[in-house]
């Protein structure tokens, strides 16, 4: 999130968007309820009429996978009929900046698109530049090659009869979503979205949410108090997981991983700090190479010194452009290339994609560590429907973990919030914290490289074990602490002493040269110079009066509340919104909420710009960052109803990975299977089931698989509410009750009928038995072009009658 | 007797996450009972001897055609004269002086079941097969008298459910029904002078339950 919980309650219109927020994120409504309370409208865009939709003021239909189409139809709205909040999109986006001669977009392709590779030379994707170097600007946004005016030739052709045809949503409905939102491109109205995996998981996630933010943009809607494009992460600490790299693509606080041609740590430093022109930028990424180097410090230690480049060479690189995410790792597994998997706390024979798949992959791994609370259809998808134990050579080892309330340490919540939770019961018998396993591995490996040497063991050898546990055990406290970071040596900083073993009390404390340490930098600052864990604080003063509750836990980055809360200010620092005023520029100091960035507002002496993560200063109207363009634009998802995208000849985002194995069947525009599907999560279970089927008031409330349909198909399929059915699509099949029900309808896509139907994936075949599977049996492998989030959310299916 | 306790149930604010069904199962100790999935999201179907709260999920389409989804976190309404003690054959059911709260003992096991079912407007007592003791909400009652909410309403996200003195509840009752009255015309509270568990809807009672108002 931008913004955080708490302050949902002070938006002026909100529209969900890909989340089922109620459902999924129930005690966000708390905060709905409130805003509307104040008189704020609420709008819910959803594939399905879900329990978000029945508290909504509006809800608008659309055909799963066409966010972008309804998004680009908004777009045009806010340029067309002046809707912008014109200083803010002149002064704090690149909405100004004139664009490359070269770079240009034709028939659903950017310029650059090299077939064979799959994706773009990005060198069109540039700025017109001075002879100094300084980008070329035109503040009346008229010029032709300005941003302002390529984003406004993109979307006009997302009209509002094109867009209806694509997405399915009636035209009116699309005018009234587009004008309720737009009525809060003003200073004294805000609007937020809150989003969730409805957005991530498409072959276009990345850039629909890129969609969100430039509609957010254009109204002014970022950095302000009641605004924002807010994330609603999920209850198993996403946020904290994403924070600490979960992704292999980067290490903790979001530094890219290094790769392969990138072996020196000069060169990967010079990698991840842009450089930038722009005086008025504060290029805060220009510190990464600190942050790179107190990383690797508190990984190796003593170890890591200045002349072996802080241990650098020790760090695995990936190859250049090759994917390692969780679908390529079961393609490799599948073609039998990998020998032993650990898994912890998960269930991927449920969560991946085409699970037929991922169960084969098991089968063909020698052995699988599995550490989790109960058993699951992984650890046991040796017997799962299908396989004969006979003939499986996996050797399965089944860990007992402690379960999250059984546990002390962080979770981190949507609003960046870490917050510090107590071990609420011991675990029983002989479960273990999954980082107590994880020591007692690390140590014994180690102790096996020491005995038996091996190929390359120094990067194992010189992993640190200080600050690890206490005791001879995990201490989540201590790991904290490493996290946060430490002073390694007596230093004097803007005349301020710190001693050697201090905690590092924030990130502009970290030094490139080896006398600190930080194990995630965005984490610095969760303990005072002390020691204190700010973590744990409870304290519940509103200086601001607007929830920020500074004293309350911390919030990453530096407990700030509101990311680029600069930009609810005016160029002279005045808030835009007095009314609500997140943050202000007074007597020479900024006084609200922790500023972000400290120098002075734009206007004043030694003033810099607002977005000071982008190295322009400028939020991102054209982002050429991302793989498959700078502008979002409409490409069906890879299993489509139709056989041709109505925006171009390019039918899939030209950037995404194709899988080819013989289970990797794809049927789009399909007459075996011209259903349009999406799944989902109910309230009732968490995640695969794997953890709450085993509880038996959640069973009782959701006791089986089913898929939800609209009763107009149903009746052309014979179908009764309640009657067995099997569904269908080219990978794989399964049987679960209907769900007949007025809250699904048919669309009309492109002068046709389209059925879409609906299924939780939160059940296995393990326990209850006969209760149904997973609804990952149906889904295709295939991701988002920019992260490689699978696309569970639409793909094509059918449904008949058992 | 002061006017004793009230719960407030504004299905305004409700989105049916069952978490009220739930705590009402973990704070009475009662089992999760074997259901099926028969086309709904209502489940349990209905209350039984091991279900004191169930919520109700109707959907439907207006006139206009538009899609509607109601929720009732439906219990029993602790009522100001609560006929089914008419079929108590001595004290085994109690109607609390302090709290106004309707509590069935073991003892109901020897109680007219049928005639308490049979008078109840909101069908809501049920009896052990095994033990003929009729079990309903208690309105938490041991946590009630010991200065807790009951389990239901600290469990509301929302807001939805809300626990106090009668008289402020019914005093809330009023306010929100004024307030909803404006986007809602047939915004009203079920029976509140007759009932200590007060609904708030805002469409038909008829579309919620067939026993939301009473019979």
């Amino acid at each position: 999130m931008t913004n955080h919980w708490i302050d949902i309650q002070h938006s002026d219109c909100i529209l969900i968007q890909g989340s089922n927020a109620a459902e999924n994120h129930p005690i966000s409504f708390k905060w709905v309820m409130r805003a509307k309370e104040r008189g704020a409208k609420l709008i819910h865009v959803d594939p399905r009429f879900t329990r978000t939709s029945s508290k909504a003021d509006f809800y608008a239909p659309l055909r799963s996978g066409t966010d972008i189409a309804f998004l680009g139809g908004m777009i045009k709205y806010i340029i067309d009929n002046n809707k912008i909040f014109h200083d803010y999109v002149v002064n704090y986006t690149n909405a100004p900046f004139l664009v490359d001669g070269k770079f240009g977009f034709k028939d659903g392709l950017f310029s650059g698109y090299d077939a064979d590779k799959r994706g773009y030379d990005k060198s069109t994707w540039t700025y017109q530049k001075d002879a100094g170097g300084i980008i070329l600007r035109d503040e009346t946004l008229k010029n032709p090659r300005c941003v302002y005016q390529l984003l406004k030739a993109h979307y006009a052709r997302y009209d509002l009869k094109k867009v209806s045809s694509i997405t399915g949503t009636p035209e009116k409905d699309l005018k009234t979503v587009y004008e309720m939102f737009s009525s809060t491109g003003t200073k004294d109205r805000a609007g937020t979205v809150m989003y969730a995996l409805g957005q991530t998981h498409h072959t276009v996630g990345v850039q629909n949410i890129r969609a969100l933010a430039i509609v957010q943009l254009l109204l002014g809607n970022i950095g302000v108090c009641g605004g924002g494009v807010n994330a609603l992460r999920g209850e198993p600490n996403v946020q904290g997981s994403t924070d600490h790299a979960l992704l292999y693509h980067y290490l903790p606080g979001y530094l890219s991983a290094p790769r392969a041609s990138q072996q020196t740590l000069e060169s990967y430093i010079k990698k991840i700090t842009p450089a930038t022109t722009e005086a008025k930028s504060v290029n805060w990424q220009s510190n990464y190479g600190k942050y790179a180097v107190s990383l690797l410090k508190s990984w190796y230690g003593d170890a890591a010194t200045k002349d072996n480049e802080f241990g650098y060479a020790w760090v695995p690189k990936a190859e250049d452009g090759k994917d390692y995410s969780v679908m390529t790792l079961f393609d490799v597994m599948y073609a039998g290339k990998i020998r032993g998997m650990t898994v912890f706390g998960q269930n991927p024979a449920c969560s991946i994609p085409n699970s037929n798949k991922v169960r084969a992959a098991f089968a063909k791994l020698d052995w699988m560590v599995h550490l989790n609370i109960f058993d699951n259809e992984t650890a046991s998808f040796w017997k799962g429907p299908g396989m004969d134990p006979a003939k499986v050579k996996t050797e399965v080892f089944l860990l007992p973990a402690s379960a999250s309330v059984e546990k002390a340490g962080s979770q981190t919540n949507s609003g960046r919030w870490i917050q510090w939770r107590y071990e609420a019961t011991k675990a029983p018998g002989d479960c273990i914290y999954a980082g107590e396993a994880i020591i007692r591995i690390q140590n014994k490996l180690k102790e096996l490289y020491q005995k038996e040497g091996g190929t390359f063991p120094d990067p194992i050898l010189n992993m640190t074990s200080d600050g690890l546990a206490e005791k001879g055990g995990y201490d989540a406290e201590k790991v904290a602490k490493l996290i946060n970071g430490y002073f390694l040596a007596d230093v004097e900083i803007g005349g301020k002493q710190y001693k050697k073993g201090d905690c590092v009390p924030s990130f502009a404390l970290l030094q490139a040269d080896g006398s600190t340490s930080s194990g995630n930098w965005i984490c610095a600052g969760s303990f005072a110079q002390d020691g204190k864990n700010l973590m744990q604080r409870r304290g519940k003063a509103d200086p601001t009066g607007l929830g920020l509750y500074p004293e309350w836990s911390f919030a990453w980055p530096v407990n700030r509340r509101v990311l680029y809360n600069r930009a609810s200010c005016d160029p002279s620092g005045k808030p835009y919104n007095p009314k609500r005023a997140v943050l202000e520029w007074k007597d020479g100091k900024w006084v609200g909420d922790v500023p972000d960035g400290a120098p002075p507002p734009l206007a004043a002496e030694g003033g810099k710009l607002p977005f000071i993560m982008k190295p322009d200063g400028v939020s991102s109207l054209f982002g050429p960052g991302l793989g498959d363009g700078p502008f979002p634009e409409h490409y069906e998802p890879l299993e489509s109803p139709l056989a041709k995208n109505l925006m171009s000849t390019q039918q899939n985002n030209p950037a995404i990975l194709l899988y080819n194995s013989d289970k990797d069947m794809v049927a789009s525009a399909d007459a075996r299977f011209p259903i349009v599907m999406t799944t989902y999560s109910s309230t009732e279970h968490w995640c695969t089931g794997a953890f709450t089927r085993w509880q038996t008031w959640l069973t009782e409330a959701m006791p089986q698989a089913y898929v939800e349909m609209s009763e107009e198909l149903a009746k052309e399929k014979g179908i009764k509410n309640g009657d067995k059915v099997r569904v269908e699509s080219a990978r794989g099949k399964l049987e679960c009750v209907a769900m007949v029900t007025p809250r699904f309808r048919p669309f009309l896509v492109n002068g046709k009928t389209l059925h879409q139907v609906g299924m939780p994936y939160n059940y296995g075949w393990r326990f209850p038995e006969g209760n149904g599977d997973s609804a990952n049996l149906l889904t295709p492998t295939v991701g988002d072009a920019n992260a490689m989030t699978p696309e569970y959310k639409a793909f094509m299916v059918n449904v008949v009658k058992v | 007797m002061a006017d004793g306790k009230s719960i407030l149930v504004d299905v305004s604010r409700c989105t049916g996450c069952r978490g009220c069904q739930v705590a009402c199962k973990q704070w009475n100790g009662l089992p999760g009972t074997k259901t099926k999935q028969t086309g709904t999201y209502q489940n349990p179907p209905d209350f039984s001897h091991q279900t004191f709260k169930v919520v109700r999920f109707e959907d439907g389409r207006t006139k206009d055609g538009k899609t509607y989804w109601h929720f009732f976190s439906d219990m029993c309404r602790h009522c100001m004269n609560p006929p089914c003690l008419a079929g108590a054959q001595g004290d085994e059911m109690i109607h609390d002086d302090a709290t106004g709260a309707v509590v069935y003992t073991e003892g109901t096991s020897k109680s007219d079941f049928e005639m308490s079912l049979s008078v109840c407007p909101y069908n809501i007592p049920r009896q052990d097969p095994d033990t003929k003791v009729m079990r309903k909400c208690t309105m938490c009652f041991d946590r009630i008298t010991s200065g807790l909410t009951p389990a239901c309403v600290l469990s509301c996200p929302t807001g939805a459910m809300v626990f106090g003195e009668r008289d402020a509840m019914l005093a809330e009752a009023k306010r929100r029904v004024d307030i909803l009255k404006k986007t809602w015309p047939k915004a009203q509270a079920l029976n509140a002078d007759d009932v200590r568990v007060i609904f708030i809807v805002t469409d038909d009672p008829l579309k919620y339950h067939k026993y939301a108002a009473g019979v």
